[in-house]
């Protein structure tokens, strides 16, 4: 079993070992279920998938390169751009891995719109991952219904920051905008038809269909040691049944302050840490980050309004130094490690730890036998956005 | 256990091969001699008061201006038992940087590993798949280092026009054709 924890696969064989009886075949660059441009190479033997070999980079857009030659705050409309689906989780993460650099620590108020916003895009992400999903394997009405909710979010998004999609909303120590006047009762009644609404409905009308979990339970099993070596994070790791959330072991923003649970994949129709966990917990975060945001509201409420730019520097200039900070975006860990030399006031070097990319580098490991069929729904659950694996 | 405890136990062990720490730094670190990388990682992992069972993430970094010029590669590592981190550094000559792949130990390595081969041209030995990963097959060269030119074709295609090029499209001609077409920014203003 060792053996299979690490080491490549991926180069174990090449076109002139295929058997007569044996095919490779091209899935993507363009293929619909491949949710983006991603590129599988899978040598067949009839239905079969006997290797797999993922190809990425379709959408490099330098981002690491880019981030050297502009100034901290100049690379965050850079960050919105890696996980186009989820980008207030990315912006957060780069503010707040500059911040540690800076030695800055938001007010309270900041930092409880931030959580606001960050669960908020969280459902609006696991929105389209699970709807996408149900599409990928047959399910059509559900991929609708959430859509119609992320639309909702979209909008209070566009009502607070002006953008519906690439926000440029988390700053250096604040954020751009302050919530306006009227958003928390508009929010709150988002989140009422939601809680009664959307997420009964999905997990009757998808995650409760007999089809669903025929189709899931049991495809794709990543083990929990398999995860952890191939760093599997957030819904993907939880789904293998290993209970660890950085906004519960280290929390940040606040969110020590809010009561939520941590949902893990208890296996209920075949194997932990099948296709039909890794949805499953998705769909249950989308139910706790609702709670957290209704606790957020209240605490919002409460609060004195403040400046969110009192704390934004002028110019952002750290000393000499380097840090590694993590959050939990909504896909998993993004961890940005950042280099300053103290001299310039662009970063000297920036790399992103994407949950996207080492959730796919895992993809071959788990191909490995299965049935083309089945390899779609394994790429729809491990909820992979090109755009941050290529960065 | 905490940064301090975590070095003092990998130098009790490891002795000289486990220098130049930090532990002042946000995400403090200890620079590990390049041949013992595998031992110190694998030691890292298995030592149950450490255990490192996680990579979360690789990166290399080049420095030019260094004295010696080096590139390094930092390996941050994060116990999901003991939910504690701790980074590992290497140095390498900048004119050769190469060092032995820790794929055996984190199967993510293999990726990350190849991402710095492909941006920073860090040469992992014993890597099972050293093909470049976000780039395609034909570049030549690695984006991410410092001194890193633009080349000015590819496959063909123009990446940026020359100072020539320029010229003459500043005298009004035409450079280029189809989607090639190079018209220099301030001449669209001229109404």
């Amino acid at each position: 079993m060792a053996s299979t924890l690490t080491g490549s696969g991926a180069a174990d064989w090449k076109p002139e070992d295929i058997d007569t009886d044996e095919m490779v075949l091209n899935m993507g660059p363009q293929h619909p279920s491949t949710h983006g441009v991603l590129r599988i190479e899978l040598k067949t033997d009839g239905e079969v998938v006997k290797a797999a070999r993922p190809h990425i980079g379709y959408l490099h857009r330098c981002f690491e390169k880019h981030a050297e030659s502009v100034d901290y705050p100049g690379v965050i409309p850079y960050t919105d751009r890696m996980d186009y689906v989820a980008s207030m989780g990315n912006s957060l993460g780069y503010a707040l891995a500059v911040e540690k650099l800076l030695g800055i620590e938001t007010g309270p108020y900041v930092s409880t719109i931030r959580v606001i916003m960050a669960e908020l895009q969280r459902i609006a992400s696991h929105c389209v991952a699970v709807g996408t999903y149900g599409m990928d394997i047959g399910a059509f009405t559900p991929f609708l219904h959430l859509l119609r909710d992320r639309e909702k979010i979209l909008d209070l998004f566009e009502w607070t920051c002006g953008a519906r999609l690439l926000y440029n909303y988390n700053w250096v120590g604040g954020v751009s905008h302050d919530v306006p006047e009227g958003f928390v009762k508009a929010c709150r009644q988002f989140l009422r038809e939601y809680d009664a609404i959307t997420i009964p409905e999905l997990m009757d009308l998808l995650i409760g269909n007999k089809i669903f979990i025929k189709r899931t339970a049991g495809v794709g099993v990543c083990p929990v040691d398999l995860a952890i070596s191939y760093d599997l994070t957030g819904p993907n790791l939880r789904g293998s049944g290993l209970p660890r959330d950085l906004r519960k072991d280290h929390p940040y923003c606040g969110y020590d302050r809010f009561e939520f649970t941590v949902p893990v994949g208890k296996g209920e129709f075949g194997p932990v840490g099948s296709c039909f966990d890794r949805n499953w917990v998705r769909c249950i975060e989308m139910a706790e980050s609702s709670k957290i945001i209704h606790q957020a509201l209240d605490a919002l409420e409460k609060m004195e309004r403040a400046d969110v730019h009192e704390k934004v520097p002028k110019r952002v200039k750290p000393a000499k130094g380097e840090v590694y900070a993590r959050s939990e975006a909504p896909r998993g860990q993004l961890g940005y490690y950042i280099v300053a030399d103290g001299t310039g006031v662009n970063p000297y070097r920036v790399k992103v730890k994407s949950p996207c990319f080492t959730a796919m580098s895992v993809f071959h490991v788990l191909a490995k036998g299965m049935m083309i069929a089945d390899i779609i729904a394994l790429i729809g659950s491990l909820d992979v956005v090109l755009g941050e694996i290529d960065r | 256990m905490d940064a301090k405890a975590i070095h003092e136990r990998l130098s009790a062990r490891f002795g000289e091969r486990v220098t130049g720490v930090n532990l002042e730094t946000a995400s403090p670190f200890a620079v590990v001699a390049t041949d013992a990388i595998v031992e110190v990682a694998g030691f890292c992992k298995s030592d149950p008061d450490l255990a490192f069972d996680n990579l979360m993430c690789l990166a290399g970094v080049d420095y030019p201006k260094e004295t010696p010029p080096r590139m390094e590669v930092v390996y941050h590592l994060l116990s999901y038992r003991h939910t504690h981190t701790f980074a590992l550094k290497v140095h390498l000559p900048r004119e050769s940087p190469s060092v032995p792949t820790v794929e055996g130990i984190w199967g993510v390595a293999n990726w990350h590993e190849r991402e710095a081969w492909d941006m920073l041209g860090i040469v992992f030995t014993g890597h099972s798949d050293p093909r470049r990963i976000l780039l395609p097959d034909d570049w030549i060269g690695h984006p991410l280092r410092k001194d890193w030119q633009d080349p000015d074709f590819y496959n063909g295609m123009h990446v940026k026009p020359t100072a020539q090029m320029a010229e003459r499209a500043m005298g009004g001609e035409k450079i280029g054709v189809g989607p090639f077409d190079f018209t220099p920014p301030n001449r669209h203003v001229e109404h």
